[in-house]
């Protein structure tokens, strides 16, 4: 419901529009290109405060590594860029576009660092925190200020960057950042086992990734999931995929090391392997039936079988893995059970990707910390934004 | 350098202080001998001491939790300290404060092949965390140089790196989990063996917070299994800028070598003499490339790293042949600390970051305040992430001589800020350069960070004195200055 938009062209002009908000008391539903809005929990403002037209890249520098870029610029002008270098975000960035019934392809850098949302490759790769280096912006407190850095090693004051890594803007509305890029793979092939369960898929996942081969991917579609798949369908049954990426001559050296090892009933090519990772990121097996709610759970990868098992005691949910068994993805019926009690004893938690706005309004999206914890992390809130203007709830209610 | 002036009242409680301590931790666990308390005044940045007031070696984490609940109510402040090798004074304990030894914390409590992960105390060194996994063929990828002692709690208090942090990162991107103690007691469990802690990246701010925010008293980190093969290739350039070019063309050409280390001439030599590695002398730059993974890889790799290098002007190259060569090839590198220290009495470790293609004039700059202050130099650089380590040979005997050498480490960090760098790329800001912090960041830079320790530790007992040039009372920093009223520029109704 939000009716008025602040677009800012300069970070000088944000921290006026931050000012106004403080003045007035009025809270800002911070936006890129809105390609995320039903993500986190709704935000109520009367007010949105739109990045996108702080735009453009400020430096690409791709032997050192190093991008900075203003926070609207779209994802769809920086990609390219860094592929004609060879280069590419090494944390995969999802993009999440189809699975909210918009386009694939949208997005700012922004969104994508202020969302965390990271690919099949945080096993060998880290998270979209891992590669965010510095950043610029106006605290709810309308301040401009700055932290971390512009090179790739830096442990100068508190790494600030790190902590607005998946705050969905609640903290500071970013102006500009500076990434780590780095060289994309020259190759990269897939080997597929067929048939496992999922018990069976995740030992063997884990096997590969006891590996020295430098597994990037290792996931695990069960048979009515990979079903829905536009690569390994044809293969038929249950796909537990291994992806190997580097150098030509050396993916082709742990291809044929790790079929050796593990065994493989298929190996796919370059293009048949981007298709494949590209579906297991965007979680494409879920886009239909849309009224579906997706769930993400993060859990020890050795639990990634036992908690899905539980999941589907309880519920006729499908389910897939990635993150060698500790990533899994659910897509439930709407008024399912509640699948969090699935994680008890793991240390895991789940959140609440995919829902309408009355059920994201009502079941914690992130989830529940234990109150030591949800303190703190609200102390934190209000030392960036005391009189919580920024994305009001849209993490936790109250923060 | 100022410490915040010891407070008088609480020196003159400390046997007050002592007892509470005692009934918290029983035993040798609190020492008061003047004689102990001094083996505990410094860190590996020796040019400053301070006894402590107390010190606690607590062993369990309830301890830890009641010792700074104690101390909290008491107003008394607290000093975290693994093993006492930070070179930035992070570990310096103050007059009026406890040091918390976290020495007793010394066992590893889980290793998880499954999960791949390895759950330990803090107290544990960073070495003893690959120890315990190398019989199956893994280990914890970050290697400073000191971690044969250092522990891995001040591995995440520090961010530390070392050579291999270029392809397998620093302490934060190994970290998958901390129980942590904050200043009122609290005990917090940030991350575990899963891969994506939820909430606020705490985990995120806490490694590389220099003790200021809780005390870590478990960890749990990533092992990776060891690559199937490393090889090293060593290259001697007549230039720096042609050593800095080689550089910026292997990562240009997609490949991030596992460890890429350059030595100036005078490091060549220090490190030479001491260990003959048989490094070449008449060159101007040495740079070890050391490529790792499976041998199909590394092969193919070596050669078109020594193209590249031939293409830039390489004037020696030398691949090793044997793990032996390899690790001969290192062992000058991993020396040229003490080797430094063989050619002068001491040297003082520098550790800035510049963007890499800055190289050329930096040690251009270098050589000028080398001149300047009459201190010699010599450099040791993690190349491929821009990380300099400028070693300053001065002698503390002569008069002046160490305040001569830290304004030349002064001069240096601040050049590196100013050709767009960074004052610390992996030693931490500390002591050492606290007062440096203004040349890099704003007043509001600051104070944000200033706040956000607020979040953790409101009366500012931890740590005090360390990372920020001037401190502020939390209150003070919350105060909000609302100036605007009117809007700013005209609204565009959208949605
Ligand atoms: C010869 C030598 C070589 C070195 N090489 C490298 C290198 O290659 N790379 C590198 O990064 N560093 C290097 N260092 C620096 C140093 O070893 C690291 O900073 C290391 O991480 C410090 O660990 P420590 O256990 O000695 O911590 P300490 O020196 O005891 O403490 C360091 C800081 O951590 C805090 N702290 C310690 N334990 C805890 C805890 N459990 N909870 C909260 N806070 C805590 C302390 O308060 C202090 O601020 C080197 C040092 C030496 C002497």
């Amino acid at each position: 419901m939000t009716i008025t938009t602040f677009k800012p062209d300069t970070a000088a002009q944000l921290a006026d529009s931050m000012q106004w908000a403080l003045s007035h008391g009025e809270p800002l539903e911070v936006l890129g290109t809105g390609t995320k809005r039903r993500l986190g929990r709704p935000v109520q403002a009367a007010y949105a405060l739109d990045l996108s037209a702080l735009s453009g890249v400020v430096a690409y520098e791709p032997e050192e590594l190093v991008l900075t870029v203003r926070t609207g610029t779209p994802l769809a002008e920086v990609l390219p860029m860094l592929a004609a270098r060879r280069q590419h975000f090494a944390f995969e960035p999802q993009d999440l576009g189809p699975l909210y019934g918009l386009p694939a392809g949208g997005g700012t850098v922004g969104g994508m660092l202020a969302a965390g949302l990271t690919g099949p490759r945080r096993i060998q790769a880290g998270s979209a925190r891992d590669h965010f280096l510095g950043v610029e912006g106006v605290s709810g407190r309308g301040e401009v200020y700055k932290g971390g850095g512009k090179v790739v090693k830096n442990v100068t004051g508190y790494d600030m960057p790190k902590l607005m890594a998946g705050s969905m803007g609640t903290l500071t509305a970013m102006t500009e950042v500076t990434l780590k890029v780095l060289p994309a793979p020259e190759d990269v092939r897939t080997l597929v086992l067929l048939g496992k369960g999922d018990a069976e898929a995740v030992r063997a996942l884990t096997s590969a990734l006891q590996s020295p081969h430098e597994v990037s991917g290792a996931a695990h579609l069960p048979a009515a999931v990979a079903a829905r798949s536009g690569v390994v369908a044809r293969l038929g049954g249950a796909a537990t995929c291994i992806r190997l990426e580097g150098f030509g001559p050396s993916v082709a050296a742990r291809v044929a090391a790790l079929k050796d090892e593990l065994g493989a009933d298929a190996v796919l090519e370059r293009d048949d392997s981007l298709a494949l990772w590209r579906e297991i990121r965007d979680v494409a097996y879920f886009v239909q039936p849309a009224e579906r709610l997706v769930w993400k759970l993060s859990v020890p990868p050795s639990e990634g079988a036992r908690v899905a098992a539980a999941i589907r005691e309880i519920t006729e949910a499908d389910v897939y893995f990635d993150w060698g068994g500790g990533l899994l993805w659910v897509a439930a019926e709407p008024g399912d059970a509640d699948i969090r009690e699935c994680l008890d004893g793991t240390g895991g938690h789940a959140t609440l990707i995919r829902a309408p706005d009355d059920v994201r309004a009502s079941v914690p999206v992130y989830h529940p910390q234990p109150e030591p914890l949800a303190a703190l992390a609200a102390r934190v809130k209000e030392s960036f934004d005391p009189k919580r203007l920024l994305n009001p709830g849209r993490l936790y209610a109250g923060v | 350098m100022k410490m915040p002036t010891p407070d008088a009242g609480i020196i003159s409680r400390r046997r007050e202080i002592v007892e509470r301590l005692r009934a918290i931790v029983p035993g040798e666990g609190v020492i008061v001998d003047e004689d102990e308390l001094r083996a505990y005044e410094c860190d590996g940045l020796t040019a400053y001491r301070q006894p402590p007031l107390v010190v606690v070696l607590p062993s369990n984490t309830q301890q830890v939790s009641q010792v700074l609940k104690a101390c909290k109510e008491m107003g008394v402040k607290v000093v975290p300290r693994g093993a006492g090798t930070s070179l930035s004074g992070g570990a310096l304990p103050l007059a009026d404060g406890i040091l918390l030894g976290l020495g007793k914390f010394n066992r590893i409590l889980e290793v998880d092949y499954d999960n791949r992960c390895v759950v330990a105390q803090p107290g544990v060194t960073n070495l003893g965390i690959s120890n315990a996994v190398a019989h199956k063929g893994f280990y914890y990828a970050p290697d400073p140089s000191s971690q044969i002692a250092c522990t891995i709690g001040g591995n995440i208090a520090e961010n530390s790196g070392g050579v291999h942090c270029l392809k397998y990162g620093l302490t934060t991107n190994n970290v998958l989990g901390v129980e942590m103690v904050l200043m009122d007691g609290t005990v917090l469990r940030l991350g575990g063996k899963h891969l994506e802690a939820g909430g606020y990246d705490l985990m995120g701010i806490v490694t590389g917070s220099e003790g200021l925010l809780g005390v870590v008293t478990e960890v749990t980190v990533r092992i990776l299994k060891k690559p199937a093969t490393a090889r090293a290739v060593l290259l001697g350039f007549p230039t720096n800028e042609q050593a800095g070019d080689c550089v910026a063309a292997i990562i240009a050409a997609g490949i991030i070598p596992g460890g890429m280390e350059m030595m100036d001439k005078p490091a060549i030599h220090a490190a030479e003499d001491f260990v003959h590695a048989n490094y070449p002398l008449d060159v101007e730059a040495l740079l070890i490339v050391e490529l790792d993974g499976p041998p199909a890889e590394v092969d193919y790799l070596i050669g078109t790293v020594e193209a590249i290098a031939r293409d830039k002007g390489a004037v020696y190259a030398r691949v090793s042949n044997s793990e032996e060569e390899r690790l001969v090839f290192w062992a000058g590198r991993k020396a040229a600390f003490p080797a430094v220290g063989r050619i002068s009495p001491d040297y003082y470790c520098m550790d800035g970051t510049i963007p890499r293609k800055k190289l050329p004039l930096v040690l251009q700059r270098m050589r000028e305040l080398s001149e300047k202050h009459g201190l010699r130099v010599a450099n040791v650089f993690h190349a491929g992430d821009g990380n300099l380590h400028p070693l300053i040979l001065y002698d503390a005997n002569n008069p002046g001589e160490l305040e001569r050498a830290e304004e030349f480490g002064n001069d240096i960090l601040r050049l590196c800020v100013d050709v767009g760098g960074v004052l610390t790329g992996e030693h931490g800001v500390g002591v050492e350069k606290r007062d440096l912090m203004t040349h890099q960041f704003a007043e509001a830079d600051l104070k944000q960070q200033q706040r956000l320790k607020c979040a953790f530790d409101p009366d500012g007992l931890l740590n005090p004195g360390k990372v920020f040039p001037e401190l502020h009372r939390c209150a003070e920093l919350g105060r909000l200055h609302i100036s605007g009223g009117k809007l700013p520029f005209p609204d565009i109704p959208r949605f």
